[in-house]
């Protein structure tokens, strides 16, 4: 699966944690941008995590800040 | 150094502006300050003077009241005058005395396991055993409502940390499925969760985790003494407790002193005395502490009719407060914590301080050690309070409730 795939169902699975619309992009952080508390945090890991079929743990979760982050990083997962 | 480097240099303390401004708001409307009771004095496991009124305890997880037990009194007191005030020791070197032995004892026979060993506090026997044990390159599968404690475990060790949703048997063993072959597991589950009293599906759960090789560790410091057959714990009354590698407890509940421990089975389980940081870089529990812990443990093994009225306590206080309107953190009691849920943290601090003028105490919990950013009133009962105590107490919660506009 490439970057470009991944990047499109993630903002499928983003949209209903997207509460107040924001315009996601690269840069487009979770806690400052889209206002994800802790329990947002869990649920939207739990529905990425379900749809790739991986685990990001709390310590990979931590170095993800920004949407382009999160992409990268469940793209670099696929190619294992 | 410079003035203007000096003025540039941030106040490390900026970082609590948000949780400062909270509090002062809070105590701006008047209400009593939940966070700084005084205790001035103690009558019983179920009465004292806080803040120069006489109180019902309701919340200190003295569960089974073994805090004047005369046998556990006299025992801390023959220790203090032969043992002296503090073994001003680690565990490791001067700090085991005869008595660390005893409630050791004390505790492998309570459990039927071959391996126990007491920390200073339960905080401390998560934080040791959760680090020392899950490395790198190990998974930590945890349930999302663990103890800070479990958390903090977590924090300082190297392990991947992996929580699932809170007593979600699905969402844990996705987890579990998702490990690299391999790798270390490590299941962290708790018996009662402490802040709605709710129990974990251990039968369920325990057996999953056994499916997927891990080991498993349950907190059972909120069932311990009262949950079971032997008051060994949810795991016990689920008939699981064969297949848990770590129990971890605490004598600061049911047992009534201080004090944290772990009793396992694993054959290379006592090479942790040496290993484990927060067993080994802190002072060992002082003599009088362990003998009443001892003599405490070895009375909970035959508290049969005490947990028996413990219950009769539990379901009498969760129905009454549900008749009378209460949103409750549980269904039906599931343990000796019932808790109450408030509709915001104002509402629940005019609550708590209406119970207080009452004459009743109870924990008041808000975000972030609650599930979801609940403010709570939680209610832990006691052995030791009568069947009249528990109506007195609905009758509280009635005037309280209604003066306050809850119900």
């Amino acid at each position: 699966m490439d970057r470009a795939e991944v990047d499109s169902r993630i903002r499928t699975i983003i949209e209903p944690f997207n509460k107040k619309s924001v315009e996601i992009t690269d840069a487009t952080s979770f806690a400052g941008d889209l206002e994800f508390d802790s329990l947002t945090v869990m649920d939207f890991v739990a529905a990425i995590e379900d749809e790739f079929d991986i685990i990001i743990s709390m310590n990979q979760q931590a170095e993800i800040e920004k949407y382009g982050q999160l992409v990268d990083a469940v793209t670099g997962m696929q190619d294992k | 150094m410079s003035e203007t480097a000096t003025a540039a240099a941030p106040d490390l303390f900026a970082k609590f502006d948000e949780i400062i401004q909270i509090r002062e708001n809070l105590l701006a409307s008047g209400v009593e300050d939940p966070f700084s009771l005084v205790m001035e004095k103690v009558l019983s496991p179920t009465r004292a003077i806080c803040n120069g009124r006489d109180t019902i305890l309701l919340g200190t997880y003295n569960y089974m009241g073994m805090t004047f037990d005369p046998d556990v009194i006299a025992a801390g007191k023959e220790a203090l005058d032969q043992f002296g005030s503090g073994t001003t020791g680690s565990r490791v070197l001067n700090g085991t005395y005869q008595g660390h032995r005893e409630v050791e004892d004390a505790l492998r026979e309570f459990y039927g396991m071959d391996h126990a060993m007491v920390f200073s506090t339960g905080y401390q026997a998560n934080l040791g055993i959760i680090s020392t044990i899950a490395g790198k390159g190990d998974y930590i599968v945890l349930d999302i409502d663990s103890h800070a404690s479990i958390w903090d475990g977590c924090a300082m060790g190297k392990a991947e940390v992996v929580p699932f949703k809170h007593n979600d048997i699905e969402a844990m063993e996705k987890r579990l499925r998702r490990i690299p072959e391999g790798a270390g597991i490590l299941v962290v589950l708790e018996g009662v969760y402490s802040m709605l009293g709710d129990i974990a599906p251990l039968k369920e759960m325990v057996a999953i985790a056994k499916k997927y090789g891990a080991m498993v560790l349950v907190d059972e410091a909120h069932s311990m003494g009262f949950i079971g057959d032997h008051g060994r714990g949810v795991a016990e009354d689920q008939g699981v407790l064969d297949d848990v590698d770590f129990v971890i407890g605490t004598f600061s509940k049911s047992v009534g002193t201080v004090g944290g421990f772990c009793v396992s089975n694993h054959p290379k389980f006592e090479i942790m005395r040496l290993v484990c940081r927060p067993y080994v870089f802190t002072a060992s529990l002082p003599p009088s502490v362990v003998a009443t812990a001892a003599t405490s443990v070895r009375k909970l093994m035959h508290a049969g009719n005490k947990r028996a009225h413990l219950w009769e306590n539990s379901r009498r206080l969760h129905s009454g407060l549900t008749s009378l309107g209460f949103t409750l953190g549980t269904d039906e009691p599931q343990s000796a914590i019932v808790a109450v849920i408030m509709p915001d943290l104002e509402k629940g601090a005019a609550m708590w301080e209406a119970l207080l003028h009452e004459g009743l105490y109870v924990n008041l919990a808000r975000p972030p050690a609650t599930p979801a950013n609940m403010t709570l009133l939680r209610c832990s009962l006691c052995a030791e309070h009568s069947a009249e105590e528990v109506e007195t107490i609905l009758g509280m919660f009635e005037r309280a409730g209604k003066a306050v506009g809850i119900i």
